[in-house]
Parts: C-alpha cells; sequence; structure tokens
C-alpha cells in the first residue's frame, strides 16, 4: 500500500495545468479528489510519474446557471454539491445522489469532475449525468470542446478525454420545473459502489408521462444510457405492464461482472428493481 | 462521628470497585489520539522489512534473484528461506503441533504467502525493492475445496510431510489430512439414533472469515549485540508466550529477550500466533544490527495473518417424537489451510467444540474432527471466541432449530424442553465437560417475555399470510439463540500453550502513601482491563480505583501470564488479582492488629479498612495501614505491602445467554433489515456493567458481520477475493442495529469472585441468532437450511429457489 516515486505539480491556472500534461503526456495524471487516483497509486496499479494536483486552480470552482443550463466547475465537491441551494431547487437529484456516494469524510474531497472523467463504473454521477443530458466540457492545448456524457464513456477507465485534456466543467440543461426525479442505490454498506442504481428525470402532465430518462449504474463496464427504456415510458401512465417492459428493456442492455456484490444475475435483476423503485417516486415527486 | 465523616454508602462509592459503571479510563488517551502503538514507535536507526509474496497460490519456486533489488539505494538486504536456514528459522512450529515456512523454502502454498523478506532504509525504499525482486514459480495444481482434499489423486501440498503417518494429534490418513479427534460415545450414539423416533441430518458450513482488528499485526525488533540482548515491541495478545517462544527458536536466553506489547488496536485472536513478519524482524535486526519495524497493511493482514472457523459441519440429532433429545453426532471438516496454525491449548486440535451438545442435555453423543490441508492462508483462529467455540455453538444452534422445523415445534419451545436443569450442575456433559453453574430457565424466560415472544410469532403468522395473499414482499424472521460458552482456560490438568500450563497472574504492590501499581499476565486490546483490574483491587482491599494504576504488557515486569483471548483474563488473571489482593489484606489485618493492639481476630473488614468488632470508632483505613507497613511494620513482620499470585483455574467458567433477533427480508432485493436484537448475557458477578455492554455491542457487531456477510472468499483457482475493506464486509454506524442488552446473574462457583466472562459471548451467541432469523423467514416456503453469510444476494437466491420469485 505505498504508491511508486513521482513528481507533484501544483498549477495555478488550468492553462499551466495543460501544459504541464502536454510535455509529460501518458505520465502524467491530473489529481482531483484523489479518491480513486491515491488508491490505484498505492495498489501500483497506478503508477503516473507526474500528479498535476488541480486543486489550487481558483478557476475549477463554482456552480451557476445562465441560459437555461447549469454549469458545475470541475472542483466542485460532492460536499458543496449537497450544500448548493441553486442545485437543491433546480436540480434536486444531484443532491440525493451525492448523499449516496460514500460518507462525509470522502464528500469534503470527492469532486464532480474527479468522479465522471475517472471512467471508473463504479462511480454514481456518471449515468446521473446521462440521465440529465450534460456535456463536459474538456480544455485542452487547442482550447475547448465538449462531448455529451451519452458519447463520453467507452470502457471501463477508457473515455474521450485525451492525455493532455481536463475535463473542467459540467454542463447540465436546467430540468422544467415539476420535474419529478429519483436515484435509487443499492449497496452493501456505507462507503460502497452500487450493487446496481437508477437514476429517473420524469415529466408530467395529466397523468401521463411528457419526457422520461432512465440511466443505470455499475452494472456494466461504463455507466448505460436506457434509451429505450425512457421511449418505452413517455407518452406512457406509467402502467404495470409499460413499466415491465421498461425493466425489462434497460435490464436487457446490462452486462454486470459477478463480484462480492453478487452474480451478474442478480444485478441484472437489482437493476430493474432500482429503476422501477425510482419510477415510482421520480412519479410521486412530479408535478401531475 | 462528625457530620463530615463519610457514610459506609459514600466510603463505597468512592472507591469505585465491583458493580460500578465506572469510565475507562484508558479512553483518557485512546479518545484523543493519544495511545502509544507499535507504529508510533520510532527509534534511532530503525529500518523497514516488507515482504515479497507468491500471487500464486500453489507454485514451486525455481529461482529468487534479489541482485536489482540490492543495488537500489537504501535496500539493506533480501531475506530468503536459504538465509534463514542459516539460523535454522526457515521454518517455525504453530501453535497447534505443526510446522509453518516462515519464508516460501522451495514452493508456495497460498495466494501471498511470504517469499522473501526486504530490508531497506525506509517503507518506501522498501516496496520499490520488492519490485525488483524476480522469483520464478512453476505453477502446481490448486486445491481449494477441502471436501477434495483427501482425494486419492489430490495434489501433495505437503512434501515435508511425506511419507509422515503420525501427526501432532495422532494417525494421518491421507497425505493432506492432518488430524482425527475424536471425542464421546461411537456406539451408544449410534443406538440412540437406531432407536429415535426423529432425526436430523444437515450439512452446516460457518465459512472463512478473518478477525480484522484495525490495527494490523505489527513489530520492531532490536537487537543489542553488545548486551546480546533481543527487545521485540508487537502487537502481542501473549506476551510472555511470545518472549518464549522466541527464546526457543532463537536460543537467546530468555533473560535476554525483552518482549514489550503497547497499546493494542484490537486482536480478537488475530494477534495471538507468531507470524513470519516477527520472525524476519528479529532475524533482521541480528543481521543488521539495528532496530527493523514491520507493519502489516490491511490486504496483507486479511489475506495472510490468520483466519478464523472455516468449519463444515454435519450435524445429526436424534429426538424422541416429544421432542427430547437422546442424542448427537457431528462430524467436522476442518480447514486449514496450507499449514495448521490454529491458536488453540495445545492438546485441543479442534479448541472445544466438544462444548457442542450446547445448553441441552444430551444423554449420549458423538464428535469426530478432521483437519485438511487446502491452497489457503493458514490459520484457524478463535475469532472472537473461546477455541471453537463459536462454530460448536452455531452448529447446535441451527441444529435445534431445523429439529423443531422436522418436529413442527416451536424451536424456543424446544429449548426449553432439552435444557439442562439447574439443579443438574455441576453437569457432567456427554462429551466431557463438567460446567459449573447455569439456570437457562430463568433467562429464557426473562428473555421471551421482555421481547414479547409468542406476539412477534402471531405477527410473523399474519405477515406470512399476507404475503402469500401477495400483500407485501417483506418476509419476517425470528432468530433464538441460546448459546452456552466455554471460557477460562484454563485448568493446568488439560490445558496448555507448548508445555507451559494456561494459569495467570497478578502482582499488586501498595505504596506508602496508599496508592498501587498492579501488573498482570494479561493483555489488553482494548478490554478495558486498567479499569476493570483496578475496580476488582478497589473492593478487595479498600483503596479507590482512581490510585491503583494498572500496568500490562512488558515481561521485564508483569509476572508471566498466558495473554488475552479466549475470554480467560477474569476467569482466570481476575481469579489472580483477587486472590494476590486478599493476601494483602490478610497482611494488612495483622497491621492493622499490631496498630489497635488488638488480635487480629479481633478485627472486622469495613469497606476500606479494619475495625474492632463491636467498636466501629475503632478502625485504621487501608492508607493508614499502608504507611504503616513501611513505617512501623509490626515485630518479627516483613515490611512493605505486596503480593504475587499465579492462578491455576480447577475448572472453565460457563457463561450462557439468550439472544433473540427479528429480521425483515425484502425478497425482492435480499436485503435484510434487523428490526429489533436482544441479547440476555449471564457472566456471573459483574465487574463493570458499562463495560460488559460495551463487549456485548462490541461482540454482536462482529457477529452481524458474519452472519450477513464477511468473508473470506477464495475463487477455484486459489485468487483471494476482497481482501480489503471495500469488500470485506465491516459494518458501520450506519448499518449496525440497535441493540437491547439485559442480564440475568448466575455467579460461577469455583471463581473467587463468581465471574465469568463475556467479551466473546456476543459473537458466540450472535452468529446462530441472526442465521437463525434469516433460516426462520424462508422456513414458511419451504426451506430448511440455508449457508451463511446471509448478505443480500444470497438472500435473494434462496427467495428464487424458494419460489419467491414470480
Amino acid at each position: 500500500m505505498i504508491p511508486g516515486e513521482f513528481t507533484y505539480h501544483r498549477p495555478s491556472s488550468v492553462a499551466e495545468a495543460v501544459a504541464i500534461l502536454v510535455s509529460h503526456g501518458d505520465e502524467a495524471r491530473p489529481l482531483s479528489g484523489g479518491h480513486s487516483l491515491i488508491p490505484m497509486m498505492k495498489l501500483r496499479m497506478a503508477a503516473p510519474e507526474h500528479l498535476v494536483d488541480l486543486g489550487g486552480i481558483a478557476d475549477l470552482k463554482g456552480i451557476s446557471e445562465d441560459g437555461g443550463a447549469i454549469t458545475i466547475r470541475a472542483m466542485t465537491t460532492q460536499h458543496e454539491l449537497i450544500e448548493s441551494d441553486l442545485l437543491s431547487e433546480k436540480l434536486p437529484i444531484i443532491r440525493e445522489t451525492s448523499l449516496l456516494i460514500a460518507d462525509p469524510q470522502i464528500r469534503y474531497l470527492g469532486t464532480l469532475g474527479g468522479n465522471v472523467a475517472n471512467g471508473d463504473p463504479g462511480n454514481d454521477m456518471p449515468a446521473l449525468m446521462q440521465c440529465l443530458d450534460a456535456s463536459y466540457v474538456l480544455t485542452g492545448p487547442d482550447g475547448n470542446r465538449e462531448v455529451a456524457a451519452r458519447d463520453f464513456y467507452e470502457a471501463a477507465y477508457f473515455t474521450a478525454l485525451a492525455p493532455e485534456e481536463i475535463l473542467t466543467a459540467v454542463k447540465i440543461p436546467t430540468p422544467p420545473a415539476g420535474h419529478g426525479w429519483a436515484y435509487e442505490k443499492l449497496k452493501r454498506k456505507v462507503g460502497d459502489y452500487a450493487t446496481a442504481a437508477a437514476a429517473v428525470m420524469l415529466s408530467m402532465t395529466g397523468g401521463t408521462v411528457t419526457s422520461c430518462s432512465v440511466a443505470l449504474t455499475n452494472v456494466a463496464d461504463t455507466p448505460l444510457y436506457a434509451a429505450e427504456a425512457g421511449d418505452i415510458l413517455n407518452g406512457s401512465t406509467l402502467d404495470e405492464t409499460t413499466v415491465g417492459k421498461a425493466v425489462a428493456a434497460a435490464e436487457a442492455i446490462t452486462d454486470p461482472a459477478s463480484d462480492g456484490r453478487g452474480p451478474a444475475e442478480y444485478r441484472t435483476k437489482m437493476a430493474g428493481i432500482m429503476m422501477q423503485r425510482a419510477l415510482a417516486r421520480a412519479a410521486e415527486r412530479a408535478s401531475a | 462521628m462528625n457530620d463530615m465523616t463519610p457514610t459506609r454508602e459514600q466510603r463505597e462509592a468512592a472507591l469505585e470497585g465491583m458493580g460500578c459503571k465506572r469510565k475507562r479510563v484508558e479512553d483518557v488517551r485512546f479518545t484523543q489520539g493519544k495511545g502509544q502503538y507499535v507504529d508510533d514507535l520510532k527509534l534511532p536507526g530503525m529500518v523497514f522489512g516488507d515482504f515479497v509474496r507468491s500471487p500464486y497460490p500453489h507454485a514451486k519456486i525455481t529461482k529468487i534473484d534479489a541482485s536489482e533489488a540490492l543495488k537500489l539505494p537504501g535496500v539493506i538486504a533480501v531475506l530468503t528461506a536459504e538465509d534463514l536456514k542459516g539460523v535454522n528459522l526457515a521454518w517455525m512450529p504453530t501453535l497447534a503441533g505443526d510446522v509453518q515456512m516462515v519464508l516460501a523454502d522451495g514452493k508456495v502454498l497460498y495466494q501471498n504467502q511470504e517469499v522473501a523478506f526486504v530490508i531497506a532504509e525506509d517503507r518506501y525504499i522498501a516496496d520499490d525493492a520488492i519490485q525488483l525482486v524476480e522469483v520464478d514459480y512453476e505453477e502446481l495444481p490448486v486445491l481449494t475445496d477441502p471436501f477434495k482434499s483427501m482425494d486419492t489423486d489430490a495434489p501433495v501440498l505437503r512434501p515435508d510431510l511425506e511419507g509422515k503417518t503420525e501427526g501432532a494429534h495422532g494417525p494421518r490418513k491421507h497425505h493432506n489430512h492432518i488430524f482425527n479427534w475424536e471425542v464421546g460415545d461411537k456406539d451408544e450414539t449410534a443406538k440412540a439414533f437406531a432407536e429415535a423416533d426423529v432425526t436430523i441430518n444437515e450439512m452446516i458450513s460457518y465459512h472463512r472469515t478473518h478477525p480484522s482488528p484495525l490495527e494490523t499485526c505489527q513489530c520492531v525488533a532490536s537487537m543489542d549485540k553488545v548486551k546480546g540482548e533481543l527487545t521485540i515491541w508487537g502487537t502481542f495478545q501473549a506476551p510472555h508466550v511470545i518472549r518464549t517462544v522466541a527464546s526457543l527458536l532463537s536460543t537467546i536466553p530468555e533473560h535476554k529477550i525483552h518482549v514489550i506489547a503497547p497499546d493494542i488496536g484490537g486482536g480478537f485472536g488475530n494477534k495471538v500466533g507468531a507470524y513470519p513478519g516477527y520472525i524476519c524482524s528479529i532475524v533482521a535486526s541480528i543481521v543488521t544490527g539495528v532496530p527493523v519495524k514491520w507493519v502489516e497493511d490491511r490486504m496483507e493482514n486479511l489475506s495472510t495473518t490468520s483466519f478464523a472457523r472455516d468449519y463444515h459441519m454435519t450435524t445429526e440429532i436424534a429426538a424422541k417424537s416429544d421432542g427430547t433429545v437422546t442424542g448427537l453426532k457431528v462430524h467436522v471438516l476442518a480447514d486449514h489451510g496450507g499449514f495448521d496454525a490454529c491458536a488453540d491449548p495445545s492438546k485441543w486440535p479442534a479448541g472445544f467444540f466438544n462444548i457442542v451438545t450446547g445448553s441441552y442435555d444430551f444423554p449420549t453423543a458423538h464428535l469426530e474432527v478432521d483437519g485438511v490441508y487446502t491452497n489457503k492462508a493458514p490459520g484457524g483462529v478463535a475469532y472472537r471466541c473461546s477455541f471453537r467455540v463459536t462454530e460448536a455453538a452455531y452448529c447446535i444452534e441451527r441444529g435445534m432449530d431445523i429439529l423443531a422445523q422436522k418436529l413442527e415445534m416451536d424451536p424456543a419451545d424446544l429449548r426449553i424442553k432439552n435444557f439442562i436443569k439447574p439443579e443438574q450442575f455441576p453437569y457432567q456433559s456427554a462429551l466431557g465437560w463438567e460446567y459449573d453453574s447455569g439456570d437457562y430457565h430463568t433467562a429464557m424466560q426473562k428473555a421471551m417475555d421482555t421481547i414479547g415472544y409468542r406476539e412477534l410469532r402471531a405477527e410473523q403468522k399474519a405477515k406470512q399470510e399476507a404475503f402469500k395473499r401477495g400483500e407485501t414482499r417483506e418476509i419476517m424472521g425470528i432468530g433464538v439463540s441460546f448459546f452456552t460458552e466455554i471460557v477460562g482456560a484454563g485448568p493446568s490438568k488439560n490445558c496448555d500453550i507448548l508445555g507451559v500450563a494456561m494459569f495467570d497472574s497478578a502482582e499488586i504492590r501498595v505504596h506508602p502513601t496508599g496508592s498501587v501499581i498492579s501488573r498482570m499476565g494479561t493483555k489488553s486490546q482494548g478490554q478495558g482491563h486498567e479499569t476493570t483490574w483496578a475496580q476488582i483491587i478497589a473492593t478487595e482491599i479498600g483503596i479507590p480505583a482512581a490510585d491503583i494504576m494498572v500496568e500490562e504488557g512488558n515481561t521485564d515486569t508483569a509476572p508471566y501470564g498466558l495473554g488475552t483471548y479466549g475470554s480467560r483474563s477474569t476467569p482466570v488473571a481476575g481469579a489472580a488479582i483477587a486472590l494476590a489482593a486478599r493476601k494483602i489484606r490478610n497482611k494488612a489485618q495483622m497491621i492493622a492488629a499490631h496498630m489497635l493492639e488488638v488480635s487480629e481476630y479481633d478485627l472486622e473488614w469495613d469497606v476500606d479498612g479494619f475495625q474492632v468488632k463491636g467498636n466501629p470508632e475503632a478502625r485504621k483505613s487501608m492508607k493508614e495501614i499502608a504507611w504503616a507497613a513501611y513505617h512501623a511494620p509490626p515485630p518479627n513482620m516483613e515490611p512493605g505491602l505486596e503480593a504475587v499470585s499465579y492462578y491455576d483455574p480447577p475448572n472453565m467458567t460457563y457463561p450462557f445467554g439468550a439472544y433473540f433477533c427479528v429480521m425483515d427480508i425484502d425478497v425482492d432485493t435480499g436485503v435484510a433489515t434487523t428490526r429489533r436484537f436482544y441479547a440476555l448475557d449471564d457472566c456471573g458477578t459483574r465487574i463493570n456493567p458499562m463495560i460488559i455492554e460495551g463487549q456485548v455491542h462490541g461482540g454482536l457487531t462482529e457477529a452481524f458481520a458474519i452472519a450477513m456477510g464477511q468473508e473470506i472468499r477464495y475463487d477455484e483457482t486459489g485468487n483471494v477475493l476482497g481482501a480489503s475493506f471495500m469488500d470485506f464486509f465491516i459494518p458501520t454506524a450506519v448499518e449496525t442495529p440497535h441493540w437491547e442488552t439485559d442480564h440475568t446473574v448466575t455467579p460461577s462457583p469455583h471463581h473467587p469472585i463468581g465471574a465469568k466472562g463475556v467479551g466473546e459471548s456476543p459473537n458466540v451467541g450472535g452468529v446462530p441468532a441472526f442465521s437463525n432469523a434469516v433460516n426462520d423467514a424462508f422456513q414458511f416456503l419451504g426451506n430448511t437450511h440455508i449457508q451463511m453469510p446471509h448478505d443480500a444476494w444470497r438472500n435473494w437466491q434462496a427467495a428464487k429457489n424458494l419460489g419467491a420469485h414470480s
């Protein structure tokens, strides 16, 4: 549990950080909250020669709303997400999800940017960002580009992020007032990754679903946006048959590993159960 | 007396003696982060050792090349088995009579086995050097299933034992067989089964788990070559035993070895035995002449230093149709991994598993245990239980539930029907123990009344009906457990460790001003001895506990003792303390008689001093007597006021308890929620009720963890799975149920203060309560027995297998 040797950098601007990444290529890794990277380094499963600590960059902090979108800068901690009045009012599902991540000590350090950029399928925020149709701002030597969360994840720890890029912000379209929302997570204990989890956002009018999106955590080597499940539910009254069909569609796209949380079959079924329970709670919360 | 004279009650309260909820004095430093643990120790010139470990569970080692590692600046040496052979330490004896490799000698037997020991100037360099040691392995067939250990074509795990038909405990019947242990009357038991109205037969497994103390195993060894003296600071539950073993192995005279166990962050059986890390640190310090520190990390702790349990118990009970039990037959297959490194008293290869008749009056019983080798980490330690007692309690408590189901009887009623009756104590069990005391009926009745047992059964029945009608997806289980522990090892007639009888000891010195230093052969790892030992002394000699210092763990100053594990401290050292204190009181009585110019027979003890019978104003307090002992002792009496006692207990003690668990299980996710957990403990005389409650809370939390998910798993290729706190279940306060505690008091008739020990009862009794609750919940769906651990996915699987998922 002791890491190899590395050089520690603490730049004060994004440009400076990008420059360090450019000059060291694959041998450098940005460090945000460190709750994934540092344990990996202690296990010597990751051995970056240069650690670029983003903690000294003031520009990477803060939550703001502008023109129908909420922007969360990458180094905003999960604790700050929980404390944000803006998010509690406009995007309460972020608070609900954050409260299910690990424990308070970890949330004081863990960041949204690190959580979504690392590509760990166990992290909760990636599926939530897919559910919310967020996009990620990636800053590199040639400036910024935006990639949709739904297109960002390629495989476990493989993403669209290039080695010389830093994920600097997350942009989320502000959902309509009165929407329903829920994040349901089954885990063995506080601090554990999900056995399976589901994020649901929906809007309803007169008992009928007018928009619905569903995404799943830790039941494949990437987060899963369950497009078909959302489509099936859209326009329905959330009757038992339709929900059953949507759950089946969501379960069909899962491909979980068998591990200490249970065999693959169980985890697939739990994804379905979590989705069903999230749907029910989201519907209860939505203004009809 | 004037108004200022304290009353008898006030004087008694000022002592904070036995029965007082005295706050733990050690917590002043622990809660401030001011404890002094092994890893806090920093000595001048100290270097660090760390292990190269095998990635393979079973392999030949064809080459170890440390040349690249030795080139790394800061690397001092790399030890291998070949180096250890030079000092005859490549192998070491285990407490169970086996031998164990210190460093891999030609082959490895389990994943993460110690292969080489790197010594470097700091921990970082040591870890870098580990990556540079090249080891060539030739993989061998892997054996992980103990049920296949004795197959004819099973791979030979221990070539060192090839051809040895005798083991430490009798004949071996196969190359992977360790021992066979048989107790009881086979023929009588067979007869009971032949004549039985009803029998059950179930293979009940108690899975492999680990004591996992928060502080891992660690030590600092420092050889002073000029004086020829070796000092070892370490996480030792039994420091004197470590000193003796170190002396026997190293040939350094025992008086030149100083073993010091400083504050210890939990032991639970993990810190009883000797590990390769200790031996390598000692050798490394002898080689380098500087102090060497070794600190295990979490994964090393979970995957190599002494697992617990891994008992597979084929359990048969014979009974009459009215529920009276007539015979018990148990066969245990014990998986010991690559070496038998059990930490049991030497003559007991399966510990005290023959307590398996439990709280019930079995007229006859027969038990056999076969120990086998597999490609898993060695051990078989007593994880917060007296040796193999938790396995035994689980076996019989599951068995009684299964019998009740077959008889269609209520499991609580079946237990009551078969309890040993109060008038039968002292009770000779069919498997050879003499139970000292007990009143099971009173305890069970109190527990059932308090928890509202009959009402809960009615509620459960209603819920089962609702479930069948499709109105709920939740099922309810009620777990009953009535355990009898056997603790306090133990009497020299049947208990020793490597030949040293399992007595324990206390030394008490009263200073001239009436304060006290006392030292014991035990070693607290969190049990609170500094608090409770002082309470015993306070009551016995009338000096306030606050004026009594308790010191343990330094073999130079403490009297020889066998250490703290198996709930033995109170039954054995607690008795030694009381008896040493009584020697002091006897001398104090003679001094008081001299001071008061009366015969000692004219004096009577009164809380904190002696008074003349019939004239309470003529009295001398212990404080006055202590001064006199040093200032003006009676003529012909040695000055001073101190005593030592070594106590060889006449018998074990037998704490017992009634535990009830009420659980709700969501069949769709398998998530189990403990609604209530009630624990009634009878540990005899209660020294500090607050500490007892804390001990019970801790032990129940471990029992909850073990029953509901805590497990060391291996895949079929021998990879150890989940050897980190990510997967190894350590519940937080969020998961842990609320505990309701209660007690009855049945003092031990042979113990000087009637105390029996309690630390391990909750682990022993708790596991069957949880497991019985889960099994009980599924019973109405047709379940007989579901193996532990009962984590959510296994509960879901059980529900699925029983047709509860549409």
